[in-house]
């Protein structure tokens, strides 16, 4: 292990970090590709000084395997969800067909909101900003067809987390897919719902005992599973600067492995499952930066504070999406290059899988075509630019290795503060701060000093605030999603409420209001039940609103 | 007297950052901004605006239920016997905008909208409706 000067201590083996590499490497296996320039230079699979840091090596700031890209590309993992569930299957079933390689569903407001597609806050939402799924019989038409123990899935869900997963597990098992052989990820992040992105129902206790209950369950039964996504996008889409988000998502992340200590895991049973999910935004360099010391961070918290002893447990492995916020109604079709330039920073930062926008991501969800013009984007990157032959490849540029010790600075202060708001505790600090706004008016604050400089054009954007010319030529075409696909769902609902058992689902919502007062309890394999009588979504959280209570969160500018 | 300005989430979109930068470039404006929170319904922002006694409701839509809702805080304004401009912000597409306005919304802020913009329009809507009366 390499000290801060990255020299190699006595007494180890006497092999330099470039040695282990290599040895780590030479292990691993390499993907099918020509791995040289255009004018046919070989290329190593990455560059730097005998006594560097490199990929796989502790603390991860090149990136946590020693093959990196060599090995296997970034998976492209495209976000999807409108409509029923029949009509977002469809999407799927393109995405992989247009070589889309991973799945990730967006739920529409009334599912992220725990409410049932028949609710009268629902009116008007239903199937708009992504897929609706009252019962079981939706997740069913979700992902039939598709072979979930090849594929794996991303669930973009977090208050009424618990529950969608559970109707996941009991779809995959009716159709014969073991709940261990499910590979995804459950995004499951409630801290950053209070922080950024406000989709919250229970209060913070409460809704943590939730997670903390998913996170026991995944860790006993699904080995392949990441039980949370922990996420800045959404704090950062929120008007949080890169450092922000930085901060604020490690320190939720810290937050969790506190979470999982109380519950008497050990720290090396749940922390390799825990997944990260960062923004891409357009300062290029900044967010590659971002990137490096995230992974450096979290190592360093992972070992040192956390006694993590598995290197597992130490690796920051993440997605990442490009900026939504960064995106223009203004002549929309430039879109394209400013997710190209953040997608690009994803991969030069050694993501795990990322999900490009669509150019008409400002005006509506995305078309079909849009949807594939972003995804070509990132197949633009993988295959023609070779960028992704070399791991790390701005490592050692005195820019961005200042810019990632900056980055680090700029966190652990925030981490300091947290700390002491919490007397000792991360979980506790961070608590802390969102009931009393702290986040919330932090993040307010930063996007209104960017809004300022917009305002002020000391900061342009191409479209909004200089260069308009073009403006007013003729809108994209844009998907309609009409109150026909709201109707539908309404019926089905229906159908389904009057094929199932009554006796049965009050009777496991019961058992559930029961097991909710009962915090030593697991939740878990009574929602899998509740899931399997067809309990809607609402009925289950309305049983468990009725023990943990709502959260209000208090309004201010 | 400065105007007062109801700045207002109705339904469950909980995108709020656009209604935090708007409501802090009112108030900087000289404007009495007051912001009802989240996941509020057309009857409820309508009694916060006869209560406040404001002088125009600005609604935030980022999630595509602006057609569904907006038209009923208009309704339920007008059912408590004012008159009170709305102005509706966010990600409007712009063959809704005649719709909405048709529906008694007075004007329609999207995406782009400068400072200057914002204070501007929330202006015109409150001597638009200053001269009606």
């Amino acid at each position: 292990m390499a000290d801060k000067n990255g020299k190699t201590p006595a007494g180890n083996t006497g092999e330099t970090p470039r040695q282990k590499w290599q040895k780590a490497f030479d292990a691993s296996r390499t993907r099918d590709a020509d791995f040289t320039t255009m004018s046919g230079i070989p290329l190593d699979p990455v560059y730097g000084p005998d006594d560097a840091e490199y990929p796989g090596q502790y603390p991860y700031t090149r990136g946590p395997h020693a093959s990196m890209y060599r090995s296997k590309l970034w998976t492209m993992r495209m976000f999807a969800g409108f409509g029923t569930a029949e009509d977002t299957n469809h999407r799927f079933k393109e995405i992989i067909r247009a070589g889309g390689d991973g799945l990730s569903t967006a739920f529409d407001m009334p599912t992220l909101l725990g409410l049932d597609s028949d609710d009268p806050m629902s009116e008007g939402e239903v199937g708009r900003c992504g897929v609706a799924v009252d019962t079981l019989a939706d997740m069913e038409d979700l992902y039939a067809d598709l072979d979930l123990s090849q594929i794996t899935t991303s669930m973009t869900i977090n208050s009424p987390a618990a529950v969608i997963f559970a109707m996941f597990v009991a779809q995959a098992e009716k159709r014969g897919i073991s709940r261990a052989a499910l590979g995804g990820t459950l995004q499951n992040d409630i801290l950053k719902e209070y922080q950024a992105q406000k989709e919250f129902i229970f209060p913070p206790r409460q809704a943590m005992r939730l997670v903390r209950d998913t996170i026991e369950f995944a860790t006993r039964e699904m080995p392949k599973w990441n039980s949370i996504s922990i996420s800045g996008y959404h704090i950062r889409e929120a008007g949080a600067t890169a450092a922000e988000e930085l901060a604020f998502t490690i320190a939720n992340g810290f937050a969790y492995v506190e979470l999982g200590k109380q519950a008497g895991l050990p720290v090396d049973d749940f922390a390799p499952r825990l997944s990260f999910f960062f923004n891409a935004h357009i300062d290029f360099f900044e967010e590659i930066a971002k990137y490096r010391a995230a992974r450096r961070i979290w190592a360093r918290w992972m070992k040192e504070r956390y006694g993590a002893k598995s290197e597992k447990s130490m690796m920051l492995r993440f997605h990442t999406q490009t900026a939504g916020v960064s995106l223009t109604a203004q002549q929309p079709e430039i879109n394209i290059v400013r997710t190209a330039i953040e997608a690009l920073a994803g991969v030069l930062g050694g993501t795990q899988s990322l999900h490009t926008n669509s150019m008409d991501e400002a005006l509506a969800l995305p078309t079909e075509k849009a949807a594939r013009i972003a995804l070509r984007t990132q197949q633009i990157i993988a295959h023609e630019t070779n960028v992704a032959h070399v791991a790390d490849p701005l490592g050692g540029s005195w820019y961005v290795e200042a810019l990632t010790d900056e980055m680090e600075k700029r966190a652990e202060e925030i981490f300091a503060l947290l700390d002491e708001m919490g007397e000792g505790s991360i979980l506790e600090g961070v608590i802390r701060g969102i009931e009393e706004n702290w986040f919330q008016k932090r993040i307010a604050d930063s996007a209104y000093e960017l809004e300022k400089k917009m305002g002020s054009k000391r900061r342009t954007m191409v479209g909004v605030n200089r260069f308009t010319e073009g403006n007013e030529e003729d809108e994209l075409e844009i998907l309609e999603i009409t109150s026909a696909d709201e109707e539908r769902q309404l019926k089905r609902l229906d159908l389904i409420r009057a094929q199932r058992d009554e006796k049965k689902v009050a009777a496991v919502l019961a058992k559930l209001a029961e097991q909710a007062a009962d915090d030593s309890v697991n939740l878990m394999p009574t929602l899998i039940e509740a899931a399997r009588e067809y309990a809607t979504l609402g009925e289950i959280m309305s049983s468990m609103l009725g023990v943990f209570g709502r959260h209000v969160e208090v309004p201010s500018i | 007297m400065s105007h007062r300005v109801l700045v207002a989430k109705v339904g469950l979109d909980g995108h709020d950052r656009g209604i935090k930068v708007v409501a802090r470039i009112l108030r900087d404006a000289g404007f009495e901004v007051v912001y009802t929170g989240l996941f509020q319904t057309p009857d409820t922002v309508a009694a916060a605006a006869v209560d406040e006694d404001v002088d125009v409701v600005g609604l935030s839509m980022l999630s595509g239920a602006h057609m569904a809702l907006a038209p009923k805080v208009v309704a339920k304004l007008r059912e408590r016997g004012v008159d009170i401009p709305v102005v509706v912000g966010g990600i409007i597409p712009a063959k809704d905008v005649d719709k909405l306005k048709a529906a008694g919304v007075s004007e329609v802020l999207t995406p782009g909208a400068t400072p200057d913009d914002v204070v501007a329009i929330i202006r015109r809507a409150i001597d638009a409706s200053a001269t009606a009366k």
